[in-house]
């Protein structure tokens, strides 16, 4: 059995990597205790004739510890996981400079929509791709997330992002990512019968790179 | 103890002069016992449907696109030549759930054992309406028979999974079903009738009705787990009776609730759905963790340790499941300042669960175990709800959460909870149970080989289920080989999948034995498990009416190994010889 993670790109990867396995030794230790002691009871205080058991109502000096030490510890997750949630998903969390993307859902496809040359959203020369994503890596990316239909969710499980697509809502999401590559981008949440093949594929390219690309797609708009 | 035994003969005797008809008594009865039984027929039948409609989705994830070896039975419209096509998997996953949460768990925790236990462990001759009892079960049969009508109808059964969510759920034009998807809503709001009925019926049975010297505390911790559970019954399942009949008429007669085009809210509906469906999680443990903490205590030969911490605890997690619904929308689009809100709420869960697992490690800490088939499924019950629990905080974490949510990682924690948690507990209180139902002994032999041999293929299925999740497989996809970073996990699945089927196939073990022993189980005599409980202390098979007397109870509800008696167990109406059986305190 293998609990790690995949590998991760993007720059609040590690942050939700580190608290994954905050947990996983947390509750590890949780794990080994009651399953240990469970094996060692059955076994120390198996049956036996002319046994009897203790009798006991309980103690309450240990209620006291095993409330208070869950108690506790759950406090601590949450102060741990509280920043990184806000870092990620929070209402002022897009960095400013981060470059806007149109991201709209549809079954059973990923309609991007970018700015152009001028870097603006909602300007004539904005341009729209099909299951193409393409990000300039090391650079805050925000992605204006709509659906023309029913729930999607825009995953890509190699910078560790999830946000549902609602129809009627623009939500903001970002994400930088740290390493050239093409990655999948999936759809998370139940979208009807395509669902399970509503793919699509981030292209992170260095600056260079994009705009090569991005002077090609302006370039066959304008012949088109 | 002779003048005592001879005096319940004749009380048997007397019991027995009944002269119902046989539609009275079995089929159209208000007897509780009767009823409880039905129940039991009932939802043990929608646990093998359901359990059906999962191996064939696991044949799909195992061997996608590949003729299903008998599949060629199913129409063109599910799967033509034994392929599966898309829609009909989603139908699978949507049913698979639907019949698992509301046919078979809910009705086999709440609707056999509320029924079944909670006059003959306080000490009443029935339920406080019987009648209203009767028509629980009778309202459950046709809500039964709208679901399973799904199937046949054209465009397919309800597609959007068990959570519905719309607009998927609201639009026909976008799920390609709209028959299905209303039967589902149609079904679901009459069942919930039948819910609302009976749970207001155990409520007012255990306030009411409880025997002399029944006290609240002297409540045995399955009656304390149905009282709570009975009360978020009542107040869960209007909310979604409402959500539904709103789904019903986005989809019939347009009214947009949940569709924006017209100023609705798709949010609107999964706030609904999860009001009530985190309270309805509780509903499918609560009285699990009760029946588990009867038969540790009985398994130990000990009393329950820390039985006031246990009461309080079933009460804590009863409140917070009120306030931790929006753990499960973290990634909706809902503002993302409740997610710490939330976070919070649902992290403290753990307290109470933390209290009852350690309180059940607690009882058996120096006990006297005895490891009869119910005890091994109630600690089977302890090791796997804690992995489960466990698994549960990784969602809770709202950072991890956004990469596990929705993945396989979730479908591991539920079927921990719902399967190694609820069922196994099950597994123990029909067993359990079984001799004051039928009179029989089920056999021991077959069920500690169903049992060792579902521990095995149980995990076997759903531990590996974590790690596909962690590696971000999705749910509810038709066909992961897809997707490039799914292949890799392709022969996981396969494993995954004939581990299901040997699960699947051990439980016929359990089907025979619970057949045959109906008919030629060893005859059970009044006590078999030498327990406390007051239902022990009636005739196996319990007569009509229970009690020829009404008890009087003198004791806790798990005064076993008592210091004062010889023997190991001190039933709850015997006063301690050589004491005045004075009058019970309080009521």
């Amino acid at each position: 059995m293998d609990w790690m993670l995949p590998p991760a790109f993007s720059t609040f990867a590690p942050g939700i990597d580190r608290i994954y396995y905050v947990i996983l030794v947390l509750t590890g230790i949780a794990f080994v205790i009651v399953e240990a002691g469970l094996i060692w009871f059955v076994i120390k205080y198996r049956g036996r004739p002319g046994r009897k058991a203790y009798y006991t109502h309980g103690n309450n000096t240990a209620e006291v510890v095993w409330t208070a030490v869950p108690a506790v510890t759950v406090v601590v997750l949450g102060i741990m996981s509280g920043p990184i949630w806000n870092k990620i998903k929070g209402r002022d969390s897009v960095p400013a400079d981060a470059a806007p993307v149109g991201i709209r859902g549809q079954q059973f496809e990923w309609h991007v929509t970018y700015p152009g040359a001028d870097g603006q959203l909602g300007s004539s020369d904005d341009f729209t791709v099909r299951n193409q994503l393409h990000v300039v890596v090391n650079r805050p990316t925000v992605a204006l997330l709509t659906s023309e239909d029913v729930i999607h969710s825009f995953f890509v499980p190699a910078f560790r992002l999830k946000q549902d697509a609602v129809p009627g809502m623009e939500i903001r999401v970002w994400f930088e990512p740290t390493q050239t590559g093409r990655y999948e981008l999936a759809c998370a949440e139940l979208c009807g019968l395509g669902h399970y093949r509503m793919r699509a594929f981030v292209e992170v390219h260095t600056e260079q790179d994009y705009q090569r690309w991005l002077a090609e797609q302006t370039s066959n708009a304008a012949a088109q | 103890m002779a003048t005592t035994a001879a005096t319940f003969d004749q009380a048997t005797q007397h019991a027995h002069v009944d002269d119902r008809s046989f539609l009275r008594r079995y089929i159209f009865s208000t007897d509780h016992k009767i009823i409880g039984i039905q129940f039991l027929l009932m939802s043990l039948l929608f646990l093998t449907l359901g359990g059906t409609l999962a191996m064939v989705m696991r044949w799909q994830l195992g061997f996608p696109g590949q003729a299903m070896p008998g599949g060629g039975v199913l129409p063109e419209t599910m799967a033509p030549g034994g392929i599966l096509l898309p829609e009909f998997y989603l139908a699978l996953v949507t049913m698979h759930g639907t019949f698992m949460v509301f046919f078979a768990i809910m009705p086999l925790l709440v609707g056999v054992f509320a029924n079944f236990l909670i006059p003959l462990k306080i000490g009443a001759p029935d339920m406080a309406f019987p009648r209203i009892n009767m028509a629980s079960f009778w309202i459950a049969v046709p809500a039964g028979i709208l679901m399973l009508a799904g199937f046949f109808v054209e465009g397919g059964h309800a597609g959007a999974g068990w959570t519905s969510y719309a607009p998927l759920s609201a639009m026909p034009e976008m799920s390609g079903v709209s028959w299905g998807q209303q039967l589902w809503c149609l079904s679901l709001v009459i069942l919930g009738l039948g819910s609302i009925l009976g749970s207001m019926n155990y409520i007012a049975t255990i306030i009411n009705m409880r025997a002399p010297g029944m006290t609240w505390f002297r409540l045995p911790l399955s009656i304390w787990a149905l009282f709570i559970t009975s009360i978020l019954v009542l107040l869960a399942i209007p909310i979604l009776s409402g959500a539904a009949i709103m789904l019903l008429f986005d989809q019939t007669i347009g009214t947009h609730f949940f569709l924006p085009a017209e100023g609705g809210q798709p949010l609107l509906w999964q706030h609904l759905f999860w009001f009530f469906g985190h309270p309805e999680v509780y509903i499918l443990i609560l009285p699990a963790m009760g029946f588990v903490s009867d038969i540790i205590a009985n398994g130990s030969r000990k009393p329950i340790f820390g039985y006031h911490s246990m009461v309080f605890a079933i009460i804590g997690i009863g409140f917070l499941g009120w306030i931790v619904w929006g753990h499960h929308m973290f990634q909706s689009g809902m503002n993302p300042t409740l997610g710490m809100t939330f976070m919070i709420s649902t992290m403290f869960i753990a307290v109470p669960s933390a209290i009852k697992t350690f309180n059940w490690m607690g009882t058996m800490w120096r006990g006297n175990l005895q490891f009869h088939v119910p005890m091994l499924h109630a600690i089977a019950f302890v090791a796997m709800f804690v992995i489960g629990g466990l698994s549960g905080v990784f969602m809770a974490a709202t950072p991890v959460d956004i990469y596990i949510h929705d993945t396989y990682f979730i479908v591991a924690h539920i079927h921990y909870v719902l399967f190694g948690g609820s069922l196994f507990a099950l597994f123990g209180a029909i067993t359990f149970w079984y001799p004051k139902m039928f009179g029989r002994m089920m056999s021991p032999f077959w069920g500690k080989v169903h049992f060792a041999l579902t521990f095995v293929f149980y995990n076997l299925t759903f531990w590996p289920m974590h790690e596909i999740g962690l590696k971000g497989h999705m749910r509810r996809i038709y066909d992961p080989t897809q997707y490039e970073f799914l292949q890799p996990l392709q022969p996981l699945n396969r494993f995954i999948t004939i581990a299901a089927f040997l699960l699947f196939a051990v439980q016929i073990i359990f089907a025979l034995n619970f057949v045959l022993s109906w008919f030629f189980g060893a005859k059970a005599g009044r006590n078999p498990w030498n327990d406390t409980g007051l239902e022990w202390s009636t005739p196996s098979p319990a007569p009509h009416g229970n009690f020829e007397r009404t008890p009087t109870v003198y004791h806790a509800p798990y005064e076993f190994s008592h210091p004062q008696v010889t023997e190991d167990y001190l039933p709850q109406d015997r006063p301690l010889e050589g004491r005045p059986a004075s009058a019970p305190a309080g009521r």
